[in-house]
C-alpha cells in the first residue's frame, strides 16, 4: 500500500473505516508465511524459537494464534510486523515480501503503551507523526475512530486519566489510524480483568467487522480465540510449530451467547485436549 | 465564628508549603543563639546570629558584587554539564560499545577528589574564571549523566518496537518517544547538578582566585572574621536555593505530563 494514499472519507459513520480491497482473496492479500523459522544466537549456542511455519492468513480474516508460555507467539508477530528477520523462509503482506518495518499493520501489545506526555488523540495520532502522513487529513480519522470505540469527549485527556480499557481502546484506534490492511495484537486483553475482556472482546469483534480489516490475535486462553476467530491456529511448546488449525463453525455476528454454544464447547475442549497431551499450558 | 474563621486563616499560613522551612529555620537560628549564650562559646568559634545578619546587613552589597562571579561560573559549569551531560549519557545508553568502553572510567574518575585536582587548573588556566567554571563542570558533570543513562534506558522496548513499526526513522523514535521519557530522569539529576555546581565553584575560588564567595570566606577565616565567613555561608546556600528553585521551575513548565507534577492538573472526568 502506497503509504500516502488519502484516508477513506469520512461522510458515512462506518463505511469510511471499511477497506475495500482492490485485489480479492489469494496469496497476493492477506499474509503468506513459506518456511519461517526463528532461531536466536545465544552465548550458549543456538536457541531455536520457532520451527518452520507455513500459513495464509486470507484478507479480512480474524485469525486467533493460541499456545503456551514462550512458543514463540511474540517472535512470529515481530517477524510479521517487519521488526524481526526470520532465521529462514519468506514472509508475504499483501504480496510483498517483508524485509523491513513495513507499516501496513497496526500493533497493539498487552500493555496499552500510551506515551504519558501525549492526550489520547495526539496518542492515536503517533503513526500519522512517524509516517510524516499530512495531519489535517487524518485527524478526523482519528477522531472518527475514537468515537468508533466510544472514547469521544476524552480526546484531550492525558492517558492515566483513563482506566485501563479505556486506554487499551485508544492504542486499537492508535493501531487503526494510519489505515493499514493488518492489525496484529499480542495479548491485548491480558492485562484487563475479566469483564472488561469479555467486553473488549464483543468490542474488538465490532471494530474487525465494520472497518474489514485482517487480524492477526495471539492469545492465552482458549475460549477468547474460540469466541473471536475465524480460524485458530494452535501451537506447541517451544520451539513453536503448528499444532493444529480448527475452522470456527460459529456464524457471525456473534454475542457472548455465543460461548454456551455446543460447537463452542466442543472446540475448546477439542483445543484444549492439545495442551494437556502436551502437558504445560500456564 | 469570627474567631474561628481567623484560626483557619492561621493554620492556613502555617500549612503554605514556603512557611515549614521557614518555620523550621527560625527554629535552628534561635537554638544556635540559645547555644552560644548558654555555653558561652566565643565568637571566634561560632558567631552569633545576631553577629552574621549585622554584617549581611552592612556587608551586603559588597557580598552581593562577590556573589556575582561565583553564580556566573556555577551557571556556566552547570551548563556546560548538562551540554556535555546529557549527549554523552545518550551515546551511552544507545550503544553497549561506548558505554563498555567509557562507563566504567567515568565512575572512575568521579573517586577523584576534585578539591585535590583543583589547583592544576590554575596552574593551566590561570587565576580567571576558568578553573571555576571546570571545576562546576566536573562535579555536576557526574550526576546529569548517571540519572540521563538510567533514563534514557528505562524505555519500555515494546514502545520503541511500536514506533519503529510505524516506520518511524531511528531520529524520529528517539525524538518521539526515548527522549521524552527520559526528561524526568533528567531533570532530577539537573537538579543534584546544580547544587553540585555551586559546590564546585566555590572550591576553585578556595584554590586560586581574588574574587567570589568562595574568595571572601577563604580571606575572613584567615582574619578569624567569622561573622562574614557565615555570612558568606548564607549567600551560598542562597544561591543554591535559588538557582534550585529555578531548574524546578523550568521542569514543571517541560513535564507537566509527569507523575511528580500531577497536583497541578485539575481532574476531569
Amino acid at each position: 500500500m502506497n503509504p500516502a494514499t488519502k484516508p477513506t472519507e469520512i461522510d458515512q459513520p462506518a463505511a469510511h473505516l471499511r477497506l475495500v480491497s482492490d485485489r480479492a482473496g489469494g496469496a497476493a492479500s492477506g499474509i503468506t508465511l513459506s518456511g519461517v523459522s526463528k532461531t536466536y544466537r545465544s552465548r550458549d549456542g543456538d536457541v531455536p524459537s520457532l520451527r518452520p511455519l507455513d500459513f495464509h492468513i486470507n484478507e479480512g480474516e480474524f485469525f486467533v494464534v493460541v499456545g503456551p508460555s514462550g512458543c514463540g507467539k511474540s517472535t512470529l508477530l515481530k517477524m510479521i510486523s517487519g521488526l524481526l528477520a526470520p532465521s529462514t523462509g519468506e514472509i508475504l503482506v499483501e504480496g510483498e515480501q517483508v524485509t523491513k518495518p513495513h507499516g501496513n499493520v497496526g500493533i497493539v501489545f498487552q500493555n496499552a503503551l500510551l506515551l504519558p506526555w501525549r492526550n489520547i488523540l495526539s496518542n492515536v495520532m503517533l503513526p500519522i507523526d512517524m509516517k510524516k502522513l499530512p495531519r489535517d487529513e487524518y485527524l478526523p480519522r482519528a477522531k472518527a475512530l475514537l468515537k468508533l470505540v466510544g472514547l469521544e469527549g476524552f480526546e484531550k485527556k492525558l492517558p492515566w486519566q483513563l482506566s485501563g480499557g479505556m486506554q487499551q481502546r485508544a492504542s486499537i484506534c492508535r493501531a487503526l489510524v494510519h489505515d493499514p490492511k493488518i492489525m496484529l495484537m499480542d495479548e491485548p486483553f491480558g492485562a484487563l480483568d475479566a469483564m472488561t475482556r469479555e467486553k473488549m472482546n464483543v468490542e474488538l469483534m465490532r471494530i474487525q467487522r465494520e472497518t474489514g480489516k485482517t487480524v492477526l490475535l495471539i492469545t492465552h486462553s482458549i475460549p477468547e480465540a474460540v469466541f473471536l476467530a475465524d480460524r485458530v491456529l494452535v501451537m506447541t511448546e517451544r520451539p513453536g510449530a503448528i499444532a493444529a488449525i480448527y475452522d470456527v463453525p460459529l456464524p457471525r455476528p456473534r454475542s457472548l451467547d455465543a460461548m454456551a454454544d455446543p460447537a463452542f464447547t466442543e472446540l475448546v475442549q477439542r483445543i484444549r485436549k492439545h495442551f494437556f497431551t502436551q502437558s504445560a499450558l500456564d | 465564628m469570627a474567631e474561628l474563621k481567623r484560626e483557619s486563616g492561621v493554620s492556613k499560613a502555617l500549612n503554605a508549603a514556603w512557611v515549614r522551612p521557614f518555620l523550621f529555620l527560625l527554629f535552628i537560628v534561635v537554638m544556635w543563639d540559645v547555644t552560644i549564650r548558654l555555653f558561652q562559646i566565643p565568637a571566634y568559634q561560632i558567631p552569633a546570629p545576631g553577629d552574621v545578619v549585622a554584617v549581611l546587613r552592612t556587608d551586603w552589597p559588597e557580598l552581593l558584587r562577590q556573589a556575582w562571579p561565583t553564580t556566573y561560573a556555577t551557571i556556566c559549569g552547570f551548563l556546560l554539564s548538562a551540554v556535555f551531560g546529557i549527549p554523552v549519557a545518550m551515546l551511552i545508553a544507545g550503544s553497549k560499545t561506548v558505554e563498555s568502553y567509557v562507563y566504567p572510567l567515568l565512575v572512575f574518575s568521579q573517586s577523584v577528589p576534585k578539591i585535590a585536582i583543583a589547583p592544576l587548573f590554575v596552574v593551566w588556566f590561570g587565576f580567571g574564571i576558568i578553573p571555576k567554571v571546570i571545576s562546576a563542570f566536573l562535579l555536576g558533570f557526574f550526576p546529569v549523566v548517571v540519572s540521563a543513562v538510567q533514563g534514557f534506558k528505562s524505555v519500555d522496548p515494546d514502545m520503541v518496537d511500536l514506533a519503529r513499526a510505524m516506520q518511524g526513522s531511528r531520529f524520529q523514535v528517539f525524538r518521539a518517544v526515548n527522549l521524552p521519557h527520559a526528561m524526568p530522569a533528567i531533570f532530577s539529576g539537573l537538579k543534584v547538578s546544580v547544587t553540585l555546581a555551586v559546590v564546585g565553584a566555590v572550591v576553585g575560588e578556595f584554590v586560586g582566585s581574588n574574587s567570589g564567595i568562595g574568595y571572601v570566606m577563604q580571606r575572613s577565616i584567615g582574619t578569624f572574621d567569622l561573622p562574614t565567613m557565615f555570612a558568606a555561608l548564607v549567600i551560598l546556600a542562597l544561591l543554591g536555593v535559588v538557582l534550585f528553585w529555578i531548574v524546578d521551575r523550568i521542569e514543571r513548565f517541560v513535564i507537566p505530563w509527569h507523575v511528580s507534577q500531577r497536583e497541578d492538573i485539575v481532574f476531569a472526568s
